[in-house]
C-alpha cells in the first residue's frame, strides 16, 4: 500500500478553484444584468405602447392620459406651482401629516400591544372591543374627523393615527405573545425584573413583528392622509388629486398618484434600512451569506 | 443480592435533612390540562440534594424530570408537599439559582459577551465590572475569539458552552441542568462534560442533572435518580463511589463504571418500556 501525496494536487486544485470562483462571479453578474436589462424592457415598452395608444385613440387620453402627458403635467406642476400653490409645499404638507400620523399611532400601537400582550387579563377583556374596532372600515372616520376638527391637519393626522394603529397594534401584541418561553425563563433565573424581561426580552423578539407591521402601515399612513385631504383640506396632494378629479384632468390624477407612489418608496427605503440596522442579529438568508 | 461490594450502593430514600441544599419533600404536582382535566406530572416524589453533592436524574421521556426541575427553581409550584432550597421554602425565583436549559436560550439579538454578562446586568452590577467578568467566563470556555459573535454564527457546541458561561458566571450554589448536552456530538460531549465536571469542581456547587444518558448520569455523579414512568416518582436512588477527578474519555471503559451502569440499566429498563408502551397506546 503507498500513501497518495495530497500535495501534487493542491496546487493544481487551488488554481481550478480560483477558475470556478471567477466563472460563479461572472455568471451571477450577468445574471444581475439580464435582470435589470428585462425590467427596462418591461418600463419601457408598457410606456411605450401606452403613449402609442393614446397617440392613436385606441385608448381614450382624455380618461387614461398619457406619460407624456403625465411628464408634462408633474413638470408644469414643478415649474410652475399647482392651482393651490408650489408643488414642494403640497408634498411637505401631506409628509408631515403621515409622519406625525404614522409616528403617533405607531408608538401607540407599540405600547398598547406590549401592555396588552404582557398582561392576560386586560387581553381577554379588551380583545373583544379591538376586534370591533378592527372590522369599522375606518377609512369612513375620515369624515367624522372632519366634521370634528376641521378643515385643518389635525383631522388627517387623526385619520392616519387610526389607519396606523391597528396595524402596528396588533402586530406588537402577536410579537409579545410568540416570546420564547424558555427565553423568558432564562432571563429570569438569570436575575431579571419584570421591567428588564420586558426590555431586554420582550420587545427585542417582538422587534421584528413590529418592523414587518411599520412597513405596511407607512403606506397606511399616507393612505389617511391622502383620504383626509381628498374629504376635505386646504392644502396637499389628495385636495391635488381632488380638484384635478373636478377638473376632469386625468393627467393631474395620474401625476399626483406617482408623486406619491415616489414618496411611499423612499420612505419604504429609509424604514428598511433602519430595520437591518436594528436587527443586524438576524442570520441572512442562506442565498445573502458570505455576500 | 450483592450490590453492596460493588460502587453503586442503592439508598433507601429518606425524609430529607433540614440542611441539605435541595429538600424535595413528599411532592405531587397536578397540571389543569387544556380541555380542563387533571393531570399528575410527578406523584409522592422525595428528592434530597447535599451541598456541594452532584446528582443526576434519569428516566423515561415525559415521566417528569424537567417538572423537577421548575418545581426547585420556583417556576411551578408543589399542588401538595413542600420544596426547600437551602434550608428555605421556595417563595420566589431565587438568587442562588443557576439552570441550563433543554433548548437554545441564549438570547439570539445579543452578542456572546452581552449574553454571557446579561445575569450580573440583570442583577445590578456596573457596567464594566460585568463585562470583565463576562470576559474571564468566555475565557475560561474557550470562547474569547468569538466575543463579538450573534449565537446563530456559533456552532452548537459553542453555543452551549456559552449557555454554561451565562449560567456559571451568577456563581450559582445550586445549578440545575436540563439535557444540557444531549444535542451534541460524541466528542463535544465528552469534551462539553469534562468542562463541566472542572467548573463544578471550582464553583463547589450543588447540580441537578437530568439527562436521557444513563452512561452520562453514571459518569458525572456521586447519586443517581431513576424515576418511573409518568406520572414519575423516585423509583431507586444510586451512590456511585468512583472516584474523582473523573475523565469522561476513559471512564466508560472502567470495568466498574460498566458494571454500575448495568445495575442501574436493569432497573431503568422496565420504566422505558413501560413508557414507550404507553406511548403507543397514547397515539392510537
Ligand atoms: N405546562 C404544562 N401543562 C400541562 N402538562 C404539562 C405541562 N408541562 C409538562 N406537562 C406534562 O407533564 C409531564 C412531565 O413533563 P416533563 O416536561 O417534566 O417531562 P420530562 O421528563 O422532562 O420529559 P423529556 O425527557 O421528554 O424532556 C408530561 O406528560 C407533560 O405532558
Ligand atoms: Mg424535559
Amino acid at each position: 500500500m503507498t500513501a497518495i501525496s495530497p500535495t501534487d494536487h493542491a496546487a493544481a486544485r487551488a488554481t481550478s478553484i480560483v477558475a470556478a470562483e471567477a466563472q460563479a462571479r461572472a455568471r451571477l453578474r450577468k445574471r444581475h444584468a439580464l435582470v435589470i436589462g428585462l425590467r427596462l424592457a418591461i418600463l419601457v415598452v408598457f410606456l411605450g405602447l401606452w403613449e402609442l395608444c393614446a397617440d392613436y385613440n385606441i385608448i381614450d387620453p382624455f380618461f387614461f392620459s398619457s406619460p407624456s402627458g403625465i411628464w408634462e403635467q408633474i413638470w408644469s406642476w414643478i415649474t410652475e406651482g399647482t392651482s393651490q400653490g408650489p408643488l414642494w409645499l403640497q408634498i411637505y404638507v401631506t409628509l408631515e401629516e403621515t409622519f406625525l400620523g404614522f409616528a403617533i399611532g405607531a408608538v401607540g400601537g407599540i405600547v398598547a400591544g406590549i401592555i396588552l400582550g404582557r398582561n392576560k387579563l386586560l387581553a381577554d377583556v379588551f380583545s373583544i372591543y379591538i376586534k370591533i374596532a378592527n372590522s369599522v372600515p375606518r377609512v369612513v372616520l375620515g369624515s367624522v374627523f372632519i366634521i370634528a376638527l376641521g378643515l385643518g391637519m389635525a383631522s388627517k393626522v387623526a385619520l392616519a393615527v387610526v389607519m396606523v394603529f391597528f396595524v402596528v397594534f396588533a402586530n406588537a401584541f402577536q410579537g409579545v405573545r410568540e416570546a420564547d418561553r424558555a427565553m423568558i425563563a432564562n432571563a429570569q433565573i438569570l436575575g431579571a425584573s419584570p421591567f428588564q424581561i420586558t426590555r431586554s426580552v420582550i420587545i427585542p423578539s417582538a422587534m421584528s413583528w413590529i418592523l414587518a407591521s411599520l412597513h405596511v402601515s407607512f403606506g397606511f399612513a399616507l393612505v389617511g392622509a391622502v383620504v383626509g385631504e381628498f374629504l376635505g383640506a386646504k392644502q396637499g396632494m389628495g385636495l391635488l388629486i381632488s380638484t384635478a378629479q373636478g377638473a376632469f384632468n386625468a393627467n393631474g390624477v395620474f401625476a399626483a398618484m406617482i408623486i406619491l407612489a415616489v414618496m411611499a418608496l423612499v420612505v419604504e427605503f429609509i424604514i428598511t434600512r433602519f430595520e437591518n440596522y436594528v436587527v443586524k442579529w438576524r442570520p441572512a438568508p442562506f442565498n445573502e451569506q458570505g455576500a | 443480592m450483592q450490590s453492596q461490594t460493588i460502587a453503586a450502593e442503592k439508598l433507601s430514600p429518606a425524609a430529607p435533612p433540614a440542611d441539605a441544599a435541595i429538600a424535595i419533600d413528599d411532592v405531587t404536582l397536578r397540571f389543569v390540562t387544556p380541555d380542563g382535566h387533571m393531570m399528575t406530572a410527578i406523584r409522592d416524589f422525595t428528592m434530597t440534594v447535599a451541598r456541594g453533592e452532584f446528582a443526576c436524574v434519569v428516566g423515561p421521556t415525559g415521566c417528569g424530570k424537567s417538572t423537577t426541575l421548575n418545581l426547585v427553581t420556583g417556576l411551578l409550584r408543589p399542588t401538595t408537599g413542600n420544596v426547600r432550597v437551602m434550608g428555605n421554602p421556595v417563595t420566589d425565583i431565587s438568587r442562588d439559582i443557576g439552570f441550563v436549559f433543554q433548548a437554545d436560550a441564549l438570547f439570539p439579538w445579543r452578542s456572546v459577551i452581552d449574553n454571557v454578562a446579561a445575569g450580573p446586568l440583570f442583577r445590578g452590577t456596573p457596567k464594566k465590572e460585568a463585562y470583565e467578568k463576562a470576559r474571564d467566563w468566555i475565557g475560561r470556555v474557550g470562547l474569547s475569539r468569538f466575543e463579538k459573535h450573534y449565537p446563530h454564527q456559533l456552532s452548537g457546541g459553542m453555543r452551549k458552552r456559552a449557555a454554561l458561561a451565562q449560567t456559571f458566571i451568577n456563581q450559582p450554589k445550586i445549578l440545575l441542568m436540563d439535557e444540557p448536552f444531549s444535542a451534541l456530538d460524541m466528542q463535544t460531549r465528552t469534551a462539553m462534560q469534562d468542562e463541566l465536571l472542572d467548573l463544578w469542581s471550582g464553583l463547589k456547587s450543588s447540580v441537578v442533572f437530568v439527562t436521557h444518558d444513563l452512561e452520562e448520569a453514571v459518569a458525572l455523579a456521586d447519586k443517581v435518580y431513576v424515576l418511573t414512568a409518568g406520572p414519575g416518582t423516585v423509583k431507586s436512588v444510586y451512590r456511585i463511589d468512583l472516584p474523582r477527578p473523573r475523565v469522561m474519555s476513559d471512564i466508560r471503559y472502567d470495568p466498574k463504571f460498566i458494571e454500575i451502569a448495568k445495575v442501574i440499566w436493569n432497573d431503568l429498563r422496565e420504566e422505558v418500556q413501560l413508557g414507550q408502551s404507553r406511548g403507543l397506546q397514547a397515539s392510537h
